[in-house]
């Protein structure tokens, strides 16, 4: 490119691209969990009996905080988003994205919390009482922990991302024009939230 | 060649600059830390070629035990390790990544006027991911003493579930790759949208380019369906939950579905960069703009685009609906003319052409020759009724092989050739060239014409043993393998001979119209020094001869794009 083309423009081309690629790898992200809602689909027609009895066993409160606090940890890096981007206050950036960071960290905590208490009832894949149950059952827990422990995995990588993010505002490597990276940041954020958005009315609210 | 590019190429010495370092060969160092596409592309081109002799030779030892019905060369079990290394290798580490990360890496920026991928420094890390891939998979082979996986490398469950050797080593090997490849993709994609040159609209693209951004997509799309099908079988393993697990209430069927459903499309990833490179060869070659440029184009999206639903083909006979099977038999009858398309348009193109029969074209010719038995085969498989007889014998193995190594194979031998000029600034034989292609080309229908016979007769594959009726017909296929990897040989030889040996290259030997011929060879670190301006077509010649075709504004303008 001639050196007649200002910088801005190129550091415009700079932002296309990564916001391009980023969508992309969320494309290929959803086609990941697709498979898997492949498989609760066929399953879920399949034994559709089980699959209500073992959402009961879900607890709905749990469920329900999560999705909340999911819900607000979108919001929060939105809101640090703005705040950089619009208002050029990179302390209250710096606030919301921690926030977002501890909602997030909020979640794991009440997933371990939901784990437990069913690993204490010997429901998980490969425990004895499990495998007494249903067939219908058997897999409703097999993908209930496969596809929450995906999901979770992927709120984990969301934290350090965002830690990341953090870590690049605090030292003034993301400037308010020069955020593409944080956006993209909160774009996979948001993906993250929109699983859950599905996982949840899949697993703890069918009747 | 200019200034620019002769202080770099360091002229004196005579490989090119991104084999050397300050006028040395470089070091592994300056390879493992370089962005650069072109250097990325040869870091490609050193495994993957690597790998592909291993997996032949993989081949070779399973072709020495068909040499007679009670062959005592390999265990059984052995020989079921050594088909599913020679397909994972094959498959996963040689045909997926083969022409996008080879070719596509050092000419896409170069073909489309860029400085360079959208995503250098990803690109090396997809490189990164490749190796980290492929060493899992090997260490599958000596790994806790089980030896590598024997269940063929679809990696069927409920088999792949209870053989204790190392599946898991291959099933994560693959999913690393998968990654790999999903990122490639992505590259790939974001480049073709985002670096090209002013004036290179996308009707403008060689076809080359539109086959490797078709497969990006493809890539992009199927592939983690593979991954999470390969995580499955992980979790599976290890916590037993149940979803193929047929004791447990899982259907093996839809492990199935979800590995055909990256799979099929994946054949596609292998075939559509190589009908690319076909596309660029046969104008180049016949002195005359491509017949209908535009159905080339749209036919690779539309392969892409329908060849990605017709994955229950491979499951006529595994029990799903009859409903099932007829749809997919009619998707994948409806694949088969966009392909034809393209074989018609080849073929159209030569026609009143000016015909330059060298081992480039040669290769493609050869290409369109295996392609089509390959294809006509592929729509006896995909009848419901003939695929019943056919199923599971050497007759799927021998279309597989004149789909896949007759065209993706072809297709990267015809480009080692015709990109060997600006790729090494040097030249091969070309009497030796054409002499290994007669070889190859007689061995391969020898070797793989006789499977679709044996096929026919009922040979079932897979089998380290056969009926005695069909040891005649066996050996045959053995010579003829014999007879192909001595063509495989004499082609590799010659190649390497000519990077060590071989006279200097001119810029543009062939007379090419895209880009990469309008740039020293082999082409400087920076490939162009000015940004190029295109205003007509790729295959626009200005040489006097061909083109009768071109749009009337192309005939007027001169080509611009200057290095």
């Amino acid at each position: 490119m001639s050196s007649s083309h200002s910088t801005s423009a190129d550091i415009q081309g700079e932002g296309v691209r990564a916001r391009l690629g980023l969508w992309l790898f969320l494309l290929s992200e959803i086609l990941l969990f697709g498979g898997m809602f492949l498989l609760y689909a066929m399953y879920r027609y399949k034994y559709a009996p089980d699959f209500h009895a073992g959402s009961q066993e879900l607890s709905r409160f749990d469920g329900t905080l999560n999705t909340i606090v999911l819900l607000t940890s979108s919001l929060t890096v939105v809101v640090a988003l703005h705040s950089l981007h619009v208002k050029h206050n990179v302390r209250r950036t710096a606030i919301f994205l921690a926030a977002t960071i501890a909602l997030g960290l909020t979640f794991l905590v009440v997933k371990s919390f939901e784990w437990t208490a069913k690993f204490e009832h010997g429901l998980y894949p490969g425990a004895k009482f499990l495998l007494s149950q249903s067939h219908g059952l058997i897999l409703f827990f097999g993908l209930y922990f496969t596809m929450t422990g995906l999901h979770a995995l992927h709120v984990m990588v969301g934290m350090g991302v965002l830690s990341g993010v953090l870590n690049f505002v605090l030292r003034g490597k993301i400037t308010p024009d020069h955020v593409t990276i944080m956006e993209n940041g909160a774009l996979y954020w948001h993906l993250v939230d929109i699983i859950w958005i599905f996982l949840f009315p899949l697993f703890y609210l069918i009747t | 060649m200019d200034a620019h590019s002769g202080d770099i190429a360091a002229p004196h010495h005579h490989f090119p600059w991104y084999t050397t370092s300050e006028g040395k060969p470089a070091g592994l160092r300056g390879f493992l830390t370089s962005t650069n596409h072109k250097r990325i592309g040869i870091l490609y081109m050193v495994p993957i070629l690597s790998f592909f002799t291993i997996a032949v030779i993989l081949g070779v030892l399973m072709r020495i035990q068909m040499l007679s019905p009670d062959s005592k060369f390999l265990t059984g079990t052995l020989y079921n390790q050594i088909f599913t290394l020679h397909g994972v290798i094959m498959v996963f580490l040689v045909v997926i990544p083969g022409i996008p990360t080879i070719f596509g890496n050092f000419f896409i920026p170069i073909l489309i006027g860029g400085k360079d991928m959208a995503f250098p420094r990803l690109n090396l890390f997809t490189w990164y991911l490749y190796m980290l891939g492929a060493v899992i998979l090997l260490v599958s082979i000596v790994a806790l003493g089980k030896g590598p996986a024997d269940t063929g490398w679809t990696f069927y469950v409920p088999y792949s579930l209870r053989t204790t050797v190392n599946v898991p080593f291959a099933v994560f090997g693959v999913f690393i790759l998968g990654m790999s490849s999903i990122l490639t993709g992505l590259n790939f994609v974001t480049t073709v949208h985002m670096e090209r040159a002013p004036g290179m609209k996308f009707s403008r693209l060689p076809l080359s380019i539109w086959g490797i951004y078709a497969t990006a997509w493809v890539q992009v799309l199927a592939t983690p369906v593979i991954g999470i099908t390969m995580v499955l079988i992980l979790v599976e393993r290890i916590f037993g939950i149940g979803v193929f697990d047929p004791t447990k209430g899982g259907d093996p069927l839809l492990y199935q579905h979800l590995f055909w459903i990256y799979s099929h499309p994946a054949v596609y990833i292998m075939i559509l960069p190589a009908m690319g490179i076909i596309s660029d060869i046969f104008p180049v070659f016949s002195r005359k703009n491509i017949f209908g440029y535009k159905t080339i184009a749209f036919s690779s999206l539309a392969i892409a685009s329908v060849g990605s639903l017709v994955w229950g083909h491979h499951m006529y006979v595994s029990g799903q609906s009859d409903t099932a099977g007829w749809i997919f038999s009619l998707l994948t009858f409806l694949v088969a003319v966009p392909s034809a398309i393209k074989v018609f348009n080849w073929v159209a193109t030569l026609y009143k052409g000016s015909i330059r029969m060298d081992a480039p074209f040669l290769y493609a010719l050869g290409f369109i020759a295996l392609f089509s038995i390959g294809g006509l085969t592929g729509l006896i498989l995909g009848a419901l009724s003939t695929d019943v007889h056919t199923h599971d014998t050497y007759f799927v193995v021998g279309h597989f092989h004149y789909v896949i190594f007759g065209g993706m194979g072809f297709g990267l031998f015809a480009a080692l050739h015709y990109w060997f000029p600006k790729m090494w600034g040097r030249m091969y034989n070309e009497k030796t060239a054409v002499v290994a292609f007669i070889i190859l080309f007689v061995g391969f229908n020898v070797f793989y014409m006789t499977m679709l016979i044996l096929g026919w007769a009922g040979m079932p594959r897979r089998y380290y043993s056969y009926l005695p009726q069909f040891t005649d017909l066996q050996r045959i296929a053995t010579y003829g393998s014999w007879i192909m990897v001595g063509g495989l040989a004499l082609m590799f030889g010659n190649l390497l001979h000519g990077f060590l040996r071989g006279k200097k290259a001119a810029d543009n030997p062939w007379g090419g119209a895209t880009l990469e011929w309008q740039i020293p060879s082999p082409p400087a670190e920076h490939s162009f020094t000015e940004t190029p301006v295109i205003t007509r077509g790729p295959y626009v010649f200005t040489d006097g001869n061909g083109d009768g075709h071109g749009k009337k504004e192309e005939h007027e303008q001169q080509p611009q794009h200057k290095r």
